[in-house]
């Protein structure tokens, strides 16, 4: 975890992603009805409000899945309404979703591994040809330790050629992402299931996993859509410590829960959605106290009505 | 009956997966020695004597065609399943219009390199060329790789955002086109085909000793040479971020692209490749036949192609090699049988696809994804 | 490009094109109905037709039709060739559906495997019908001779063309009818919308599917008789190119759109005609080829886009 993100100099409360007035409409259905908010650089901001707010229609329209019907979505300054999913990733942006979509055919590594392969350039002519080589260190060179006559003269053979020839840009791409991606499954700690298939994955890993994968694409925002879900107390406590040494790093943290102590206990700020419309956003003891808030989760009271 | 016939499939499948897995198993140098002896079988195939073999040489029957034509003939097939298993299998696209690709890299040996083609007769009288002029063999592979990656490229930009079954279709069109384009043109020979077509020894001749139009074997040998090379190329591709890519984009292409995978450009890739290598396999049958002619280049044939990927195992290579073998070979091995040929080939495929639709040589991946939907079926389907 | 034969008589070569059409588009209406549910493209549905066509054939030799018969026999003959073909081409795709679909649907086959599956139930049975009835094109007897029945200008219209697109039009205002007023109707446009919800409301899917599979058939049969009567012969692989065709104007329509299905094939029988003309007869088949490949990328809904689910299909 040694590049961190974010750590240039940059001043406090900067905002480093600015959702300005953005509607979004399918067909009749107002998802999203001007919503605005910042997110500011090293925070952890909570997104919550009950079921079909507009949460994770937010997050869509955000990383470019849904394209916003009016308003706009800066990161960093920069306008990325309208780019492709792809393009807001590589700008900064990365996230999980609420259904958990790995690649389940594929090994955990391998889903990281997807995600590391993000920050790197090896294209087909590159694959096929070995280009771009490197000048290999000598403890990359492969060694000669054979006990057999025949297969020592191979394994000089093999040495010789890396040492004239180098590494290509390929091989190294492939070691470097799979270390990087090792060291992330450790930080998520699930690095002893690395080699099995997403999808025989437990519930708790799968969900770890995705948040490994995200962080692989070394993002500066990471958006976290309901990473609880389904989780026992115990689970959300590691979680939550998790979400702080992610924050820890440097990383900037938008966090879609449901589990309000979660919230509580984890976000510096929250934003609060009903109907698509923003109706809260504060400090985690302000808005639990706002009686909007609360009429949107437990409805109007009856004497009240 | 199908359940009998399941009853055997499970049967076979246990015994078969064994080996499978204990194939896996053995030490990498072991792995590597069995290869390089199987490859060296491979070379020594048109010369097969080893009796309790010889049964399999085609030439054994009196109708039976040349052995090594044959093996040249399944080997071009087979560099054609390696090309049609990344587009289909890797990045898994519908893809039923790669004749084209195969024609196209044939009609760009024999429209350049031969003599009798219009293309070159114009060349010869705009630049006062020699009649005998013609571009040379080796320069026309190169030029055969940029139509045919050119033509790919044109083929897909416009049709990768489609759904996956239309895309089938449209790439038939496309293959179909291709072809009556070529039937009906002039500057392809029209229907008549072009003949002429050089090899590595230049215009065909009685002066050309080893590429000759007798002996197959140094073709098959050649065809093989090529075969061991794109293998090598594939799986350089699939072990690096572009096979993974190609993965990720057929398991779930919008995640993907949330995780930074560029999906359309990707998908651009496996298509272009799979065309380089379909027109690289179509220069060597033309170099070899010495002849083409449109009617060479049909629909049944890419019908034949995409069976031969999905019936061998679509995604590995092992496994879409049989599958070519198999449909290159059998035909000429039971030539008594030639008119049952295209209803046999019918009736396997239908039985394949019901009973081992993850192909005879499946990737892990293929059969644990096709296992894996057949669990997810609703109670009420 | 020759341009004055088809300006000088575009009377008729879009007459020709309507008959000729008119086919297609009930050949298309079986492939769109099975698309727009199953999402399916259904390769056998070729083979369906070419079976039809043969058991007119059959039926009429052992009605002992012979050339220009007299009226009463005449109606009898397209009657009775009107019910072999449709209960061939029915009970073939009814088949097709039980032996070779329902399996994959249970298995929850990808797309390929469906497709494999179809192109092979496709090869199966045209191969059958090479190897039985010989590959030679088959002759029939002329049941309805040509006759001019109406001349406008300098396009004549004859009794062949009209009977073809009445028929259709008909055919195609029945199902519609029973698409949109009738239960089973409601049935196959709500397995169409939602499977699983339609399940859920007590609609059995199988038989929707299977009534959807009968119903194309059952068009593809009255198609079979037409095209007889028009073409006067027939041949183990005439599905191929027909039923490509005839899915391009599903396409070209909209595919899982029933009027659609129409339109596409009216429209591309006018496009097959007016290119024929322009260039030669050469290139007519490309250019139902081109047809599809320019619809696709410029508008893969098609002209009239919306599917079977919703009410106005």
């Amino acid at each position: 975890m040694s590049d961190l993100v974010g750590a240039t100099e940059i001043p406090e409360h900067e905002a480093v992603l600015e959702v300005d007035h953005v509607t979004l409409r399918f067909g009749g259905v107002v998802a999203l009805d001007d919503v605005s908010f910042d997110v500011r650089r090293g925070e952890i901001l909570g997104l919550i409000g009950p079921n079909g707010a507009g949460k994770t229609t937010c997050f869509n329209a955000m990383t470019g899945v849904y394209r916003p019907t009016s308003g706009e979505v800066r990161f960093d300054g920069q306008r990325i309404t309208g780019k492709k999913p792809h393009q807001i990733n590589r700008i900064g942006i990365a996230r999980t979703f609420q259904n958990i979509r790995l690649f389940p055919e594929m090994t955990a590594l391998e889903n990281v591994m997807v995600g590391t392969d993000s920050q790197h350039f090896t294209s087909v002519p590159g694959a096929l040809f070995g280009l771009y080589r490197v000048r290999a260190k000598p403890e990359e060179l492969p060694r000669v330790d054979g006990t057999n006559g025949l297969f020592r003269a191979w394994q000089r053979t093999r040495r010789a050629f890396a040492k004239v020839l180098g590494r290509s840009r390929r091989m190294l791409e492939e070691e470097a992402g799979e270390r990087k991606a090792l060291a992330l499954l450790k930080f998520v700690g699930i690095a002893d299931r690395a080699n099995e298939l997403a999808r025989n994955l437990p519930y708790g890993y799968q969900r770890r996993l995705e948040i490994a994968r995200a962080l692989a694409t070394e993002p500066k925002l990471l958006c976290l859509d309901e990473p609880a879900a389904g989780f026992n107390p115990a689970e959300k406590e590691d979680l939550l410590q998790l979400i702080r040494r992610i924050r820890d790093l440097g990383y900037t943290v938008l966090l879609i829960e449901h589990d309000m102590r979660l919230v509580m206990g984890v976000t510096d700020r929250i934003v609060v959605l009903e109907f698509g419309k923003k109706i809260a956003e504060g400090a985690p003891a302000e808005v639990r106290d706002n009686p909007k808030v609360i009429a949107a989760y437990l409805g109007v009271p009856a004497d009240a009505a | 009956m199908t359940d009998t016939l399941r009853r055997i499939n499970d049967v076979r499948r246990q015994a078969a997966g064994s080996v499978g897995d204990r194939w896996r198993a053995l030490p990498r140098w072991q792995r590597a020695i069995g290869f390089l002896a199987f490859v060296v079988f491979l070379y020594y195939l048109p010369y097969l004597g080893i009796p309790g073999l010889i049964w399999l040489r085609t030439d054994t029957t009196p109708q039976g065609n040349d052995w090594a034509g044959v093996l040249f003939i399944c080997a071009v097939y087979v560099l054609i399943a390696l090309g049609l298993n990344i587009v289909v299998g890797l990045a898994g696209l519908l893809d039923l219009g790669y004749v084209g690709f195969f024609a196209i890299g044939a009609y760009s040996v024999a429209l350049f390199g031969s003599t009798q083609s219009p293309v070159v007769e114009a060349l010869q009288n705009r630049f006062g060329l020699s009649p005998e002029w013609a571009v040379a063999w080796a320069i026309c592979l190169p030029i055969a790789i940029m139509f045919t990656m050119i033509s790919g490229v044109i083929l897909g930009w416009p049709t990768l955002r489609l759904r996956g079954d239309y895309l089938a279709i449209v790439t038939l069109g496309f293959g179909e086109i291709i072809r009556i384009v070529a039937r009906n043109s002039t500057f392809t020979g029209g229907p008549q085909g072009i003949a002429a077509i050089p090899g590595p020894q230049g215009a065909p001749s009685a002066d050309n000793t080893i590429f000759g139009l007798v002996d197959a074997k140094p073709w098959y040998w050649l065809a093989l040479s090529v075969i061991l090379v794109v293998v090598i190329g594939v799986r350089r591709l699939e072990n690096s971020r572009v096979g993974r890519a190609w993965l990720a984009i057929r398991e779930d292409e919008d995640a993907a692209a949330v995780m930074g995978v560029p999906g359309f450009k990707f998908k651009l890739w496996a298509f272009a490749m799979g065309a380089a290598i379909g027109g690289l396999s179509g220069f060597l049958f033309a170099s070899r036949n010495a002849f083409i002619d449109p009617t060479q280049f049909n629909v049944n044939l890419s019908i034949l192609f995409v069976a031969m990927v999905v019936v061998g195992g679509a995604g590995n290579m092992a496994g879409v090699a049989l599958g070519a073998f198999l449909l290159a070979y059998l035909p000429e091995r039971f030539r008594e049988f030639s008119d049952y040929r295209t209803l046999a080939f019918g009736v396997a495929l239908v039985l394949i696809m019901l009973l081992r639709p993850q192909g005879l040589i499946p990737s892990r991946r293929r059969a644990r994804e096709l296992h894996d939907r057949a669990e997810e079926v609703p109670a009420n389907v | 490009m020759n341009f004055a034969e088809l300006i000088g008589h575009l009377g008729q070569h879009t007459v020709d094109g309507l008959s000729k059409g008119a086919i297609y588009a009930l050949v298309a209406l079986g492939y769109t109905l099975v698309y727009g549910v199953l999402k399916l493209i259904n390769f056998a549905h070729s083979e369906v037709f070419m079976i039809g066509t043969f058991a007119v054939v059959g039926a009429w030799t052992l009605m002992g039709a012979t050339d220009n018969p007299p009226f009463g026999t005449m109606i009898l003959l397209l009657v009775g060739g009107l019910i072999a073909g449709v209960a061939a081409s029915g009970a073939t795709a009814v088949a097709v559906e039980r032996i070779a679909y329902r399996r994959l649907r249970r298995m929850n086959a990808p797309p390929l495997i469906f497709l494999i599956t179809a192109i092979g139930v496709s090869l199966v049975l045209s191969e059958t019908f090479g190897l039985w009835q010989g590959r030679l094109v088959k002759g029939m007897p002329n049941v309805l001779p040509r006759k001019v029945v109406f001349t406008i200008g300098n396009t004549t219209i004859d009794n062949r063309q009209l009977l073809t697109v009445v028929a259709a039009l008909v055919m195609m205002f029945a199902l519609d009818q029973f698409i949109n007023r009738t239960r089973y109707g409601r049935g196959v446009r709500a397995v169409a919308q939602s499977p699983d919800t339609a399940a859920l409301m007590g609609v059995n899917k199988d038989r929707v599917i299977v009534l959807i599979f009968l119903l194309g058939g059952l068009l593809a049969g009255a198609a079979a008789l037409l095209y007889n009567v028009r073409y006067g012969n027939t041949r183990f692989n005439v599905g191929f190119l027909l039923g490509l065709k005839a899915f391009t104007a599903a396409v070209l329509g909209g595919i899982g759109n029933l009027r659609g299905a129409l339109l596409g094939g009216l429209l591309l029988g006018v496009v097959e005609v007016y290119a024929a003309t322009l260039t030669s007869s050469a290139w007519e088949d490309v250019a139902a080829f081109v047809v599809l490949v320019v619809v696709l990328l410029f508008r893969p809904t098609g002209l009239l886009g919306e599917s079977l689910g919703r009410a106005r299909a």
